[in-house]
């Protein structure tokens, strides 16, 4: 049987939402699922992790070392917590992305990124080329399955659970070469574009960040998050954390709103399992239409204001 | 101080990409190949550093074929010195690759590697943080800037959260986001001049050969397609078919 680690996500205080949805994807693979929590006085984020449903032992290490999620120091204890494990799992955000690869070359292995679906213990599937194709994957027997689970294609695993929390003392060092020096935030507190419902998004067209206030306000009528191209990003009227698709987050809101936005492949990529796609451009033959849902050949200066108004 | 930079031969960003009828892969005869647009920027980084003194050499590395040396030239015409094209035919997985880049850092010593973060083939997002795991030194991934200051590089990072910064010892790793910087165009003349640049070619078992491990691909499928829905005539109609669908 399977013996399954998942990795958690967080900030220091709050369990990221990923962490739950690599336990669905641990859930379909099958087996007993544990979850490590590394950090420093983590207890709180433990107890978080404690409350997934489906989870046996939440394992937590404290260590000054391992306060910052640096890659050096927490792949070096991944690999040493490895050991005994058939799988070890992170969600595919960049803190899984940075981390994972470098555990899994510490283990000697390659490793599964964006697990998609679950073909069988070691068998996956997975997107390649921007979303264009999906690849069937397995990794050799004897091999430890290292991998990340696309966040866009699993639900959050339930809270209910009552995991029992063991307190791992390190078996790791600092590695001495990488310091941390800081996050700069640059979402405010709308709500996280990974798991809201409702997404609205804003591209090239808004020619500015005042522009983009339009945006926010309907946004903030349907407490919807707020997404962009990567255009948008580069052109600095948002921040590079709002940029959704290829490079960016892999999103599925239940609606998903794109402003502006022109449909680019790599755009498409980060929004193709959101439930219904909205788009509005001015022009007619502008691609994202070929794959919305419900389409508005407008001026978004005009429909703004507009949604605004009967949105009440 | 050198800069070794890793250079991926892909297919054209702006190609669609159609999955072969036999699920075999994905089509790539007659379509246009370039360098994975990752690594032209880590190149130019790396041209930055050196034109603004902080480096003496930038080598330009590739996997692959003779078919890669097109790359490799694009890349010494861009700026590169020189050139190293390890042999090998057919696809190597991340494992291999960082194995093949920990011989090749061996021998030449950089100060620093420069990779794409991901190629965007494979998508996977891994190589330059196993090369960094292998050859036991820090990885700054998904970079936005880098500053170098004597032994140490303070490196800006594209993370889900906003902009994380971090302070890596060199020799390091970095890999590179989209937004460091946008690459140079390459002029006729530099393509002329990059003809006499030195390129050389090593035998992947020279560098100690693959890592083994490989996962095995099976079966490329289409992914499912989304259809083309309705339009609707004005912002009106707009919410009313939201509502209507219970989505408001
Ligand atoms: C390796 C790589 C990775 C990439 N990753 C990403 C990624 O993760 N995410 C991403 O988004 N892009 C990514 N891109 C970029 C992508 O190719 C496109 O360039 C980008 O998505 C375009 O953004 P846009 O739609 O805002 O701009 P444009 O393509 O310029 O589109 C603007 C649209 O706005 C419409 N418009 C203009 N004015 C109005 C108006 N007043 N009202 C209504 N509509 C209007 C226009 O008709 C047009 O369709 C990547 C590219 C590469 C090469």
């Amino acid at each position: 049987m399977s013996k399954i680690l998942i990795i958690a996500e967080h900030d220091g205080d709050t369990l990221n939402p990923g962490t739950a949805k690599a336990v669905s994807c641990a859930q379909a693979i099958g087996g007993d699922i544990d979850i490590l929590v590394l950090g420093e006085d983590i207890t709180e984020v433990a107890t978080q992790a404690a409350a997934i449903d489906g989870v046996t032992t939440v394992h937590a290490t404290s260590a000054a070392h391992l306060a910052a999620p640096l890659a050096a120091n927490w792949a070096a204890e991944i690999a040493a917590a490895a050991d005994g494990y058939s799988h070890v799992l992170a969600p595919s955000s960049t803190f899984g992305k940075d981390v994972l690869p470098r555990a899994a070359a510490l283990l000697g292995v390659n490793m599964v990124s964006d697990i998609a679906a679950v073909d069988g213990e070691r068998s996956f599937k997975r997107p390649v080329y921007a979303g264009n194709a999906i690849a069937e994957v397995s990794v050799p027997d004897g091999d430890t399955v290292v991998a990340t689970a696309r966040t866009a294609s699993w639900p959050a695993a339930k809270e209910g659970g009552s995991a029992t929390v063991n307190e791992r003392p390190a078996a790791s060092e600092d590695a001495g070469h990488t310091r941390y020096v800081g996050l700069e935030s640059g979402g405010g507190d709308r709500p996280d574009l990974q798991t809201a419902r409702i997404v609205l998004s804003g591209g090239r067209a808004f020619g500015s960040a005042e522009n983009f206030e339009q945006l926010y306000t309907v946004a903030d009528k349907l407490k919807a998050g707020v997404g962009a191209s990567r255009a948008a990003v580069d052109a600095g009227y948002v921040p590079n954390d709002m940029q959704v698709g290829q490079t960016g987050k892999i999103i599925a809101p239940e609606l998903y709103m794109a402003f502006g936005i022109s449909g680019a492949i790599q755009h498409i990529t980060g929004i193709k399992d959101a439930g219904t796609i909205v788009a509005v451009n001015k022009d007619a033959d502008a691609p994202i239409f070929e794959i919305a849902d419900i389409g508005l050949v407008a001026d978004l200066f005009t429909v703004l204001p507009e949604l605004e108004q009967q949105l009440g | 101080m050198k800069i070794l930079v890793g250079i991926k031969r892909v297919v054209d960003y702006n190609v669609r990409v159609r999955v072969r009828s036999d699920g075999s892969g994905v089509e790539t005869d007659g379509v246009k190949m370039s360098i994975n647009p990752f690594d032209e920027i880590a190149l130019e980084e790396a041209l930055r550093i050196k034109e603004a003194g902080n480096a003496e050499e930038v080598i330009v590395a590739s996997i692959g074929s003779n078919a890669c040396e097109q790359q490799l030239r694009t890349g010494l015409a861009m700026g590169a010195d020189r050139a190293i094209r390890v042999d090998h035919d057919g696809p190597l997985q991340p494992l291999s690759v960082a194995k093949a880049f920990l011989g090749l850092v061996e021998r030449e010593e950089p100060g620093l590697v420069i990779l794409g973060k991901q190629a965007i083939d494979d998508d996977n997002n891994q190589t330059g943080q196993m090369l960094a795991a292998l050859w036991g030194r820090p990885q700054a991934t998904f970079a936005s800037k880098i500053v170098l200051d004597g032994g140490s590089a303070t490196v800006t990072r594209e993370v889900d959260a906003g902009l994380e910064t971090i302070t890596v010892d060199l020799p390091a790793v970095v890999t590179t986001d989209l937004r460091l910087n946008e690459p140079r165009f390459v002029k006729l003349p530099d393509i002329m001049k990059a003809k006499r640049k030195p390129l050389d070619v090593v035998p992947l078992a020279d560098l100690g050969g693959e890592a083994g491990h490989d996962l095995a691909y099976g079966n490329f499928a289409p992914p499912p397609k989304r259809e083309r829905g309705i339009m609707v005539e004005d912002t009106a109609a707009l919410v009313a078919e939201l509502k209507n669908r219970g989505l408001l």
